[in-house]
């Protein structure tokens, strides 16, 4: 199966990634593509900027294994990830994800199973700006217990969702 | 071994990786961040709440009671927050 697993710091394409995925295909029935995007807030307050740090190397190798293991679960067609790091301001795309399969149920299933991996798994670590006040710190955001929740519903053992 | 630093683990230690050689007693990543915590006060800073602190040997994540002989990279870091 076609999987693109990308770390870059300019903005991405996704019509042209999705395009490249579905390019010359006849058995492709259903294409999902989630954009993830920076806010302008943070819990509430204003936001100037985010910074995202990563582990290079890791970071890849780690969405690889996640791409690998929706790969195993679902009979998918294709899957590109592209996931920016560096500084980028609100309204900027941060993470694509597009999976490709015969059927929507997959599609949009392993979609969601790989942006849930995504918050929880992959070495990004996000610091924001806040606006006002003159302030130029940096603050590290922390992860969140709802995102590891999320993660969570995709192991065997919870048995609170299908994901046959 | 070379050990990798993120995020505010970094900012606390103050660097963002270095080479060390831990004495033979210290065989897991536990027992690793408890010997770096002894390193001195911004090694305890990093690492005062273990809880949080997340490892990856080779960049693979393991658990704390992860055996760390014949690692090459041992990196530390915060819960992730990225997608």
């Amino acid at each position: 199966m076609a999987a693109t697993v990308r770390l870059q710091r300019e903005p991405f394409d996704a019509a042209s990634e999705t395009e490249k995925l579905r390019r010359g295909r006849s058995d492709i029935g259903a294409v999902v593509t989630f954009t993830g995007i920076c806010r302008g807030d943070e819990a509430g307050a204003p936001l100037l900027a985010m910074t995202l740090e990563h582990y290079p190397n890791m970071a890849e190798a780690e969405i690889a294994r996640h791409v690998a293991a929706a790969e195993r679960r679902w009979p998918l067609l294709g899957v590109a990830v592209v996931h920016r790091y560096g500084r980028l301001q609100p309204g900027e795309d941060i993470v694509l994800v597009v999976t490709a399969a015969a059927h929507r149920q997959d599609a949009f299933a392993a979609a969601e199973f790989l942006m849930d991996y995504l918050k929880t798994r992959a070495p990004f670590w996000k610091q924001i700006e806040l606006a006002g006040g003159g302030r130029t710190d940096k603050i590290w955001v922390e992860a969140k217990r709802s995102d590891d929740a999320l993660a969570d519903r995709w192991t065997p053992s919870s048995g609170r969702r299908a994901a046959e | 071994m070379k050990l990798r630093y993120f995020a505010w683990v970094r900012e606390r230690i103050g660097k963002p990786e270095e080479e060390i050689d831990p004495p033979a007693g210290v065989a897991t990543i536990a027992e690793l961040v408890t010997w770096l915590s002894q390193r001195g006060e911004e090694y305890a800073h990093a690492f005062e709440n273990p809880r949080v602190i997340r490892a990856a040997i080779d960049r693979a994540h393991v658990r704390s009671d992860a055996a760390i002989s014949g690692a090459r990279e041992i990196a530390f870091f915060p819960p992730m927050t990225g997608g």
